[in-house]
Parts: structure tokens; sequence; C-alpha cells
């Protein structure tokens, strides 16, 4: 049986993550490519309820990723992404989804060996977790 | 029905060996909406740009997606490409396939279908992509340099003769930073004063340049071309109009053994101080933290001997605004002091000492005018060590990168050492002599073939003291690790060179990005090296990673360049990437419910109430605006908007879910990859 390949969705910020993802290239550092970055301005712009659609359109896994603490582009956009996170993240728990497969990090524009690092890390947490299919079978029940 | 155009740029090998491209294009012409899907060995060359010109025109596309590098390089150039063959230029956008595919991921069928999900993504957020027109805003000429060192100066000169307004904030009490401490430099042995004095004085003489010494910036807001300063001036205690520089007071002031931040701590200084002579503005300033009035409440003898009654014991600290259009950060360095290195007895043994203190001794300005002679005892040394790369290139100590000048200023320090103490034995411990430069190797080769200075390849354990001598006890590499011991009568650490005190702090009020050792992080590692990822701030000399005189006086000069390039319009465009509350017929008017949860989540004060209000001026409904010409776009109101009133332009709600439905979505029409 062919081992189990997640799929991950990172959602990052466009001055420090995106950047230094593009410095992961740039650098020529390997990563696994089971991870996807989707581009926001900045992690305060992440509404969190696009972390359940993500799994509920497939994702295994999600990374959010942005400026570190004070190094905001946009002075404060990390610090509301972090305190909506805490938040939502208890609440995710409540509902009974597994918050394991949601990593937050932050990652600067001049971290490319990190956010390869972020990744490698994730995909392998998530590839021990399996793939999530019991959001999925919940999501088809809520559907119907 | 949406009429999108996909290109896959081969990127010469960049992406084209990892990324079957063929295979990315032909999956995305299935997509629907796509009519046109094509791939080419260089999208961004002329031919390339044309390709997709005549796609536009002739398929009459509503959007394109160009499937190559970070949007961060070339989305400017695929822009303007389709604005020049009549498409919104919003309405063009990049998959990036190569930073975060092709480079970072191995050859094969994995690699290749994460870059079709890639543009089946930007294709799914085109195809919702509105046009939207730039907007204007005006620059304000005058540029802000923080830092009064040798980049400072030469970014402030540079401008200012362009004809362009300068503000200039230092916060020590002078301009001149490292270099006026410096005795002589390399790889001319020219005298370091001599050659920065007048520079600094051209600065304060300047009519384009306002300086603000003994001051820092307490907050900065705004954006390219329209920032907002605010400078705290210090108090100096001295009225500057009044005071005449006679330097009475330093005279007569009755606390005079604070070491001299100038002589790197081998001098002494009293209370009420000018720096050193050659300072600009060459007047005194009263260091609050040892004068004995400030302490004790009495003496004040420095105001009765001052001819013009210039000192003012009751001056506060001012706060100063002003518009800016640009910013240089030259803010420096630092070199590692003190407890770094227990093994080499800094601190315990006098006569240990770090480069920037055999400057002073060298330098005929310092506290022995010029001659060498030990701290302990003011014996010229007959033997002296120095050791290269004290704390540089050694991950144990935390520092990994190499502090580049130390190679050349130690064969500096050593050569001077000679030409002082005749008959002196100079000694020097490296790892490597990295001495990359115009004259640099030839410089090094004059320490050792004509000043006789003893190279011993190899690291130092350890310093001690036994019968007033230093012993230096190390290994020659070149001879087989054989252990070596030397008796010296002084060790001169060459200490890495690091961010400077207060660099993070800096950064972080400025929005600029720095590394993990607070060195300010440029653009791009090549092709941007003054620019920082924050539009209008620049960067200027070692504050951006250990640089010597030449190379911080070129950057400098580039910072200013780029500044004065920015200067030459009138007016900039600005990127609509902005934030708008819905507006909908009566007698909704806007799903927005007047909550104003955005108003606080806003860092920019953007966030607005209107009233809407009938005819007769009866309240409807009171409802959140924003003011485009403040909003920076980050979308933070977006995320805490309850009804979904407010949306992000470039960044929809819509747009970002369709994404991460694309992106997932590996079914039909891809099933055939």
């Amino acid at each position: 049986m062919p081992e189990f390949e997640p799929r991950i969705v990172a959602f990052v910020c466009n001055w420090c993550t995106y950047a230094g993802a593009d410095l992961t290239g740039t650098s020529r550092i390997k990563y696994s490519p089971n991870v996807e970055v989707i581009r926001f301005p900045c992690t305060g712009r992440i509404d969190f309820m696009l972390l359940l659609k993500a799994f509920a359109e497939g994702a295994d896994g999600i990374i959010i990723s942005g400026c570190h603490p004070n190094d905001c582009h946009y002075t404060s956009g990390n610090f509301h992404a972090r305190r909506r996170w805490i938040l939502f993240r208890g609440l995710l728990d409540f509902m009974g989804i597994d918050v394991e497969r949601v990593q937050f990090s932050w990652v600067s524009a001049a971290e490319g060996a990190k956010w390869a690092d972020v990744v490698n890390t994730t995909v392998e947490a998530v590839r021990k977790l399996g793939p999530y299919e019991n959001f999925r079978k919940i999501d088809r029940a809520g559907a119907v | 029905m949406s009429r999108i155009g996909v290109f896959i740029c081969h990127c010469g090998e960049n992406i084209g060996a990892t990324v079957d491209c063929e295979k990315v294009a032909a999956a995305a012409a299935k997509i629907p909406g796509v009519v046109h899907s094509v791939d080419y060995k260089y999208m961004c060359s002329d031919p390339g740009q044309n390709m997709i010109k005549e796609a536009i025109r002739e398929k009459n596309l509503t959007g394109v997606v160009v499937g190559a590098c970070s949007p961060r390089m070339h989305e400017p150039t695929f822009r303007r490409a389709c604005e020049e063959a009549g498409l919104n230029p919003f309405l063009c956008e990049m998959a990036n396939i190569r930073e975060h595919c092709s480079w970072v991921h191995e050859k094969g069928d994995p690699t290749t279908e994460k870059a079709i999900d890639l543009v089946r993504v930007i294709v799914e957020k085109v195809r919702r992509n509105k046009p939207l027109v730039p907007i204007k805003v005006p620059v304000t000429k005058t540029a802000l340099v923080l830092g009064g060192g040798i980049a400072g100066i030469q970014a402030a000169l540079d401008i200012a003769n362009a004809g362009h307004k300068v503000i200039m904030v230092e916060r020590s009490p002078s301009i001149g930073g490292h270099m006026s401490q410096l005795s002589e430099t390399f790889p001319t042995l020219d005298c370091s004063q001599c050659i920065l004095t007048p520079r600094m004085v051209e600065v304060a003489r300047h009519a384009n340049i306002t300086l603000h010494t003994y001051s820092e910036i307490e907050s900065i807001e705004g954006f390219i071309g329209n920032f907002k300063v605010k400078i705290r001036k210090k108090a100096r205690s001295i009225d500057m109009k009044a005071c005449t520089g006679c330097g009475l007071c330093s005279q007569k002031c009755p606390t005079r053994k604070i070491p001299s931040e100038f002589d790197a701590g081998l001098g002494t200084r009293p209370a009420i101080y000018v720096p050193f002579p050659q300072a600009v503005p060459n007047k005194p300033v009263i260091d609050r933290l040892n004068c004995t009035y400030y302490l004790k409440g009495k003496c004040r003898l420095c105001e009765k001997v001052c001819p013009t009654q210039a000192i003012r014991f009751d001056q506060e600290d001012e706060i100063v605004e002003a518009d800016i259009g640009a910013v240089v950060l030259a803010t420096g360095f630092e070199i590692k002091h003190g407890d770094f290195f227990p093994e080499y007895g800094f601190g315990k043994f006098k006569d240990v000492i770090d480069g920037m203190q055999f400057e002073r001794l060298a330098s005929a300005s310092g506290p022995t005018l010029g001659e060498i002679r030990r701290p302990s005892d003011g014996k010229k040394p007959e033997t002296v060590v120095f050791i290269a790369c004290a704390g540089s290139r050694d991950p144990a100590k935390g520092i990994e990168y190499c502090s580049k000048i130390c190679c050349m200023y130690t064969a500096k320090h050593a050569m001077l050492y000679r030409h002082k103490v005749h008959g002196g034995n100079a000694y020097i411990f490296y790892m490597d002599i990295r001495a990359g430069g115009k004259m640099y190797e030839e410089f090094v080769r004059r320490a050792i073939e004509e000043d006789g200075v003893k190279y011993v390849r190899g690291r130092v354990s350890r310093v001690y003291e036994r019968e007033g001598k230093l012993i230096v006890q190390g290994a020659d590499t070149l001879l087989g690790a054989q252990p070596v011991e030397i008796e010296a009568d002084m060790v001169v650490l060459a200490t890495a060179a690091v961010a400077n005190d207060g660099a993070e702090e800096l950064a972080q009020k400025m929005h600029v990005s720095y590394d993990a050792h607070k060195f300010f992080a440029e653009a791009h590692p090549k092709l941007k090296p003054v620019e920082t990822n924050t539009a209008g701030i620049f960067l200027a000399g070692a504050c951006q990673a250990p640089k010597d005189i030449p190379e911080s006086v070129a950057q400098a000069s580039g910072a200013a360049s780029k500044v004065g390039a920015l200067f030459s319009q009138d007016e900039l465009t600005r990127e609509p990437v902005i934030a708008v509350v819905n507006r909908s017929a009566p007698p909704l008017y806007s799903t927005c419910v007047g909550c104003f949860l955005c108003q606080a989540a806003c860092p920019y004060q953007a966030i607005e109430r209107e009233e809407i209000r009938t005819r007769d001026g009866k309240l409807i409904k009171t409802v959140a605006k924003v003011n485009p010409g403040l909003c920076q776009g980050c979308g933070t109101c977006v995320a805490v908007c309850r009804t979904k009133a407010i949306d992000l332009q470039g960044f929809s709600n819509e747009q970002v879910f369709a994404e991460v439905m694309a992106l997932l979505d590996r079914s039909e029409p891809d099933a055939g990859i």
C-alpha cells in the first residue's frame, strides 16, 4: 500500500512567510510537495471559517503562518490573528475537530530554512494522523 | 463567462527541469473559462510578453494568469504588459510555480501536480478579480536619515546635494559614528578623522539638512511618500542657541571619572562633556545619570562658569513632528564586548582589550595620544597577540557569520603597533585571512612581509596570567595542531560585529524585516540590496550586515539614489488593495450593522462612521466607511466582520474561498493527470 500523502493548505501573509517561502526557493532548500500556499496580505485577514472550508474540501492539515510578534507589516494584524486563533482553537476543540492538524507558526522573510522545517514537520505529523476523513463525514452528515 | 489566458513559463531550466510545463498548460486549458493556455521558455522576455499582449487582443481575454516566479519578482512586469494591451492590470495574477514549487521539490509527478494546483487556484481567483484603479498619492520630498555615522552622512549629503530636504537623527550627542573613533583606515593607513570630519561639518552647515543629535525616533506611521515621524529630542540641558562651545563648563565640572564612550572606556570624561574635540555639533551635553546636581541636588558649577548662561537644568525632552517621504536606515553596528569571552580573560585582565579600544590607543586623539601603552601600567607592550574571529564564525557562541572587517583591521592594528613600537613582536591568531577587496590582499602581504607581523593559523584556547605576563595558549594548525604558547604583554580581541542595541525595536517601529542576528533585511539578497520590504525605507551601512567603510559609503550612495528616484515624481500610484464596506439599495443600505468591531481592529484608524439619513434628516442607520487614503489593505477588519459587510479588494472573501476550494479540488477537469 502506498504511503499516505497528506494534503496541506498553508495560509500565509505576504510580507513575512510568503517572502520567507520565496527565500526557501531562492536558497534551493527542498521540502515536501504536500503543502500548497494561499497568499493573504496579513494573517489578520485570515477568516478562520476558511479552515473549516479547507477541511471540508479535503485538506488533511493546515498551516497558518505570518510575521513574528511585533514584526507585523501592518503593526498588529498578527496579534489579531493570534488572539482569534486562541479563541477559535478552543471552539474547534470543543466541537471535536482535530486541532492538532492545524499548525500556527511564525516565519519571517529571512527564515527560508525555517519554512522548509515547518512544512516538513507538519507533513510528517499529519502523515501520522492519517487522512482526515472524520471531518468530511461530519460535514456530509451536516449538509444533508 | 470569463475568458482567461494562462501562460506557463519554463524560466529556462529553472521551472522546466522539475515541472512538466506542457502538461501544466494542457491541464489549465481544461479549466472552464480558460480560453487560451500556452507554455513558453521565458515568459518575462519581450517575445513572452508579446505573446500575452497578442492573446489579450486576439482572444479578448478578461483575465491573465502567469505561472512563473514569485509575484514579488515579476508581477509588475506582467501587469504592465496587460495594461499595454488594454487589459486592466489588476486582472492579471501570478501563480508561483518557481520559488514555491520547482526550486523546492524534486522532479516528478507530485511536483507537476502541485504546479497545476497552484495555477488552478489563481485561475479561480482571477475569475473573480475586479478591474481596479490605482490610487494616486502625493510625495513629500523630505528624507529622514537615521544614524549619523559614515553611511548616514554619505546618504544625507547625497540626497541634500540632489536638492531635497533631509532630516538627520542621531542617537548620540555627536554625529560621526564608529568611523570618528578609528585611528587609521585600511588599506591606505590614512587618518580616519581627517577624511571624516570635513563631511561632518558639511552635514552641519548644509542648507538642506536639519540635524537632530541626541535624538531618537519616537514613532513613525504612514507609507511611502507620506510618512509622519515623531522625533524625541532628549534634553541636553543646554540652550543650543546660547552656547558658544567654549568648553569652560567641561573644564570646571568636578565629576571627571566617567569612562568615556568615545575612548571605548579607556579614557575618562566629565559629566558635562563634548564627546570628542571635532564633535558636530561642538556643544556639550549633561549626562544626567552622572551629574552631581541631578544625583544630589547641588553643584551647578557649570551654570556659574558659563559665560553665556546656556545651562538649562530644567530642560525637558522635546517631541518634533515631521512629514517625510522616504527613510534611510543607517544605524550601524556594535562590537561584542565584555563577558562574551571568559576564556580570553576579557574584563578580568586589564591588558586584554577589544579592537575598538586598540583603535583609541593608536589614535592621536586617544587617551595615550597615539602611543601604544597597555592599560594596566602604561608600559609599552613588547609582545602583542591579536586574536581574530573572537566570536565570529563560531556557532558555539551563537554567531556563525563572518564579521568581515576583522581580518583587515587586525592586520592594520598589527602594522600600526609595529610602526609605533619598533622591535615589538606582533602575533595574529587567525582562522583564515579574508582579504577580498581592492588592495586588501596587498595590505595583508605588506603586514607580513614589510612589517614582520607573525601570522599563526589556529584558535586560541585560553589566555591566563603568569608572573605579570599574559600567556596565550593556542594551536598552530599548519604545524599539525602543535600547541603554541606565547608570553604577551597585551592581547587584542577582534570581537564580532553585531547589530546595534535596539535594532530589533527600531525594525519593529519601522516595520522592516530583520534576520536572526537583528541585522535589517534587504528586500532581495542580490537585486534589491538597499531596499527593505517596506516601500520607501532603504538601508545603508552596517545595520544590514557587517561592512567596511567603502562598502558602507557605496551602499549609502545607492540608498540616496533610490530616494532621489522616488523624489523625482510628484505623485505615486499605490495599489488599490483596500477595504470597502458594501452599499446596497434601500431599505438595507448596507449589510453593515454598525457594530464597529472593524474600527477597533483597524491599525490605521481608517474606519469612519457614516450616518445614513432620510431626506428630512432622520437617522436611518450608522454604518462603517473606509477612508481610502488611510487604509493600507491588511484586511484585519474583514476577518472580524460578523456580517461580511466589509471586504478587501484583491483578496475578497469570494476570491479566497474560491481559492481554497480550487486548491483541493483535483477531480474534473484534471482527472486525466
